[in-house]
């Protein structure tokens, strides 16, 4: 009883939080706004200026929208990797996913050029992005799904996410070496990831993959519960483990596929933010930990996301630097207090 | 034994287990017969090697029989559904849960899996059967621990309530008994026994402490070399089954004292 009290009030924490990591966040930019004509302009009242006005509407508010999504969507992929593989170290990053998602998307941008002409532009439009990278990942965490069948082994798992990095560095070496500058240059400012830039229209796709992808996390929740045991434990409760799989899967793909795509690679999200949330939660219950673990990798992103516009400097970073630099030493400050990742 | 016949749990014909693949099929033991019935304990003894937890997996349907026919509650056990099987089997694994992040308490609930809706949640009768499990593995005072903060012989009583908390009619559990000190053994054991009286629980177990399961199994399956033998512990002394279980160079069975000893 006790304890599903202080993790109510845990929540409420989270929501205020997250209210004014978003607030700030608006706020922040390489234009100062005043917060309460943030506040009056979002919510669709009138700025003094015009342009800002603009600046919230069509820059700011689209940008820390695709914070939430990709920074839940991506730390929630990281919880299901790490409870179906179980195995502590597992996340779309780390596990070759966001590779096969770019391998994916090199061969629709890098490829559309060996096609051509007309048919090439209508290749690379939004859902075909999305679908490539979506393709990607599946394939990549299938083949990751092979080996663990094969290899009850924690480091081979780990070994297969960093060969797929090799082969997807390859394959993009090959392929922009036939396609050109234009089309590289495309590639290239993808992979750095960004946040930003994104339209109205592509935050509706990015919205309804991460609702569809969450949607089916939630669930599975009951079953992922159950994998924490292992899977004999789990099939001996009565859970059918291929379909378990099968949707767990598809759901990863989902988020990890439809966010890289529009939003480039982001590495650490998914491995750091569910280490971080058994800290504050301390349980494995994944009804608690799902809606905690999303909430907590919205607020992470929004903040990387205003350390990397950088507040009344021209310059925005990429935010795949900017996680990899908060992500990856709270990955090793965790292993170092803890000794031992739990999942 | 008209009446016996009717209450009968498990039961297995012919049995040969072993592994299959693709190219061959390698059969570890073969010709095994017996059969549990309600409220009995029985304990499945046999050298490293022999096969008992390959049998312990065949008979939950973790892995399939090369031959031979099992029967769980007089129908086929291929016939069961995975949630079906839930409800009337439930296993104590040598392998540790994946997860030691879990509470006590999040861990027996686990085993409610089978009976609660979508989202997991717990009616009142979860609830007072995860309390019964608990209070019967006197495990209550430990519900809030993590299960890494347990020590191992602690650990198996939170797995054997888990079992128990699934409230199936039928418990099968691989070497419960291995890494505990002799207390924890003999407690483990005795637990056992206990269930199989009160709740009518039929319980199969192999261990290693075959000296403890003559004393407290019902019946007992001796996995030798030649062959498997099912019968009730003083049967199989007399009849000089536990003497075929190790080389005789190493170790003998004394039939007066129900022991092994070391032949120096």
């Amino acid at each position: 009883m006790e304890r599903a009290f202080i993790y109510r009030s845990y929540f409420i924490v989270l929501f205020i939080l997250l209210a004014a990591t978003f607030l700030i966040n608006v706020s922040l930019g390489s234009v100062s706004i005043p917060i309460d004509e943030v506040i009056s302009g979002l919510f669709g009242g009138a700025t003094s200026k015009e342009s800002w006005q603009y600046i919230l509407i069509d820059y700011r508010l689209p940008k820390a929208i695709t914070a939430i999504l990709t920074g839940s969507g991506l730390a929630v992929s990281g919880l299901l990797m790490q409870t179906m593989f179980r195995n502590p170290l597992a996340g779309p990053f780390v596990l070759g996913l966001s590779s096969g998602a770019s391998l994916g998307v090199a061969v629709l941008i890098l490829g559309a050029s060996a096609l051509g002409g007309f048919f090439g532009g209508v290749l690379v439009s939004q859902w075909s992005l999305v679908i490539a990278s979506a393709i990607g990942t599946f394939l990549v965490l299938l083949a990751v799904l092979a080996v663990t069948f094969k290899i009850k082994d924690t480091m081979a798992i780990l070994i297969i996410g960093l060969m797929f990095g090799s082969v997807t560095a390859a394959v993009v070496a090959v392929l922009s070496y036939f396609s050109n500058a234009e089309q590289l240059q495309q590639y290239i400012f993808w992979s750095f990831g960004s946040l930003g830039n994104q339209s109205w229209k592509s935050i509706l796709i990015l919205s309804i993959c991460c609702f569809a992808g969450l949607l089916l996390s939630f669930l599975s929740s009951k079953s992922l519960n159950a994998l924490l045991l292992g899977e004999n434990y789990a099939k001996s409760m009565g859970l059918r483990i291929k379909r378990t799989t099968f949707l767990i899967i598809i759901a990863t793909s989902i988020l990890a596929g439809s966010i890289t795509a529009f939003a480039g690679p982001i590495a650490f999200v998914g491995l750091a933010v569910p280490h971080l949330t058994r800290q504050v939660f301390t349980t494995s219950n994944h009804l608690v930990l799902l809606p905690a673990v999303l909430l907590c990798g919205s607020i992470l992103m929004l903040i990387c996301d205003t350390l990397a516009q950088l507040p009344f400097v021209e310059y925005t970073l990429p935010i795949n630097a900017i996680t990899s630099l908060i992500g990856a030493p709270v990955v090793i400050w965790l292993l170092v207090r803890k000794r031992k990742l739990l999942f | 034994m008209a009446s016996e016949g009717k209450h009968i749990i498990l039961e297995a014909k012919d049995l040969a287990i072993g592994y299959s693949s693709k190219r061959e099929v390698t059969t570890v033991s073969e010709k095994i017969n017996f059969s549990l019935n309600k409220g009995e304990l029985v304990g499945l003894v046999g050298a490293n090697g022999i096969g008992k937890s390959t049998l312990l997996r065949t008979l939950a349907s973790m892995q399939s029989k090369i031959n031979g026919e099992i029967f769980l509650k007089k129908k086929p056990l291929t016939s069961y559904s995975t949630l079906q099987l839930a409800n009337q089997l439930s296993v104590v694994l040598t392998e540790a849960p994946a997860s030691k992040n879990l509470t006590v308490l999040e861990l027996v609930s686990l085993g409610r899996q089978p009976y609660t809706n979508w989202m997991g949640s717990l009616s009142p009768v979860d609830k007072k059967a995860i309390n019964g499990a608990l209070k019967a593995t006197e495990t209550e005072i430990l519900t809030q621990r993590k299960c890494f903060e347990l020590s191992d012989g602690q650990l198996q009583r939170v797995y054997i309530a888990r079992a128990l908390a699934q409230d199936t009619p039928l418990i099968i559990l691989d070497e419960p008994t291995t890494h505990l000190d002799l207390y924890h053994r003999a407690y483990v054991l005795k637990l056992l026994k206990k269930l199989a009286v009160e709740t009518r629980k039929s319980i199969l177990f192999s261990t290693h402490e075959i000296d403890l399961a003559i004393q407290l199994s019902d019946k007992m399956l001796v996995m030798a070399p030649e062959g498997c033998y099912f019968d009730q512990p003083c049967n199989l002394i007399e009849a000089g089954r536990f003497d075929t279980l190790f080389p005789k160079e190493t170790i003998t069975f004394n039939t007066e004292t129900g022991r092994f000893s070391i032949k120096k």
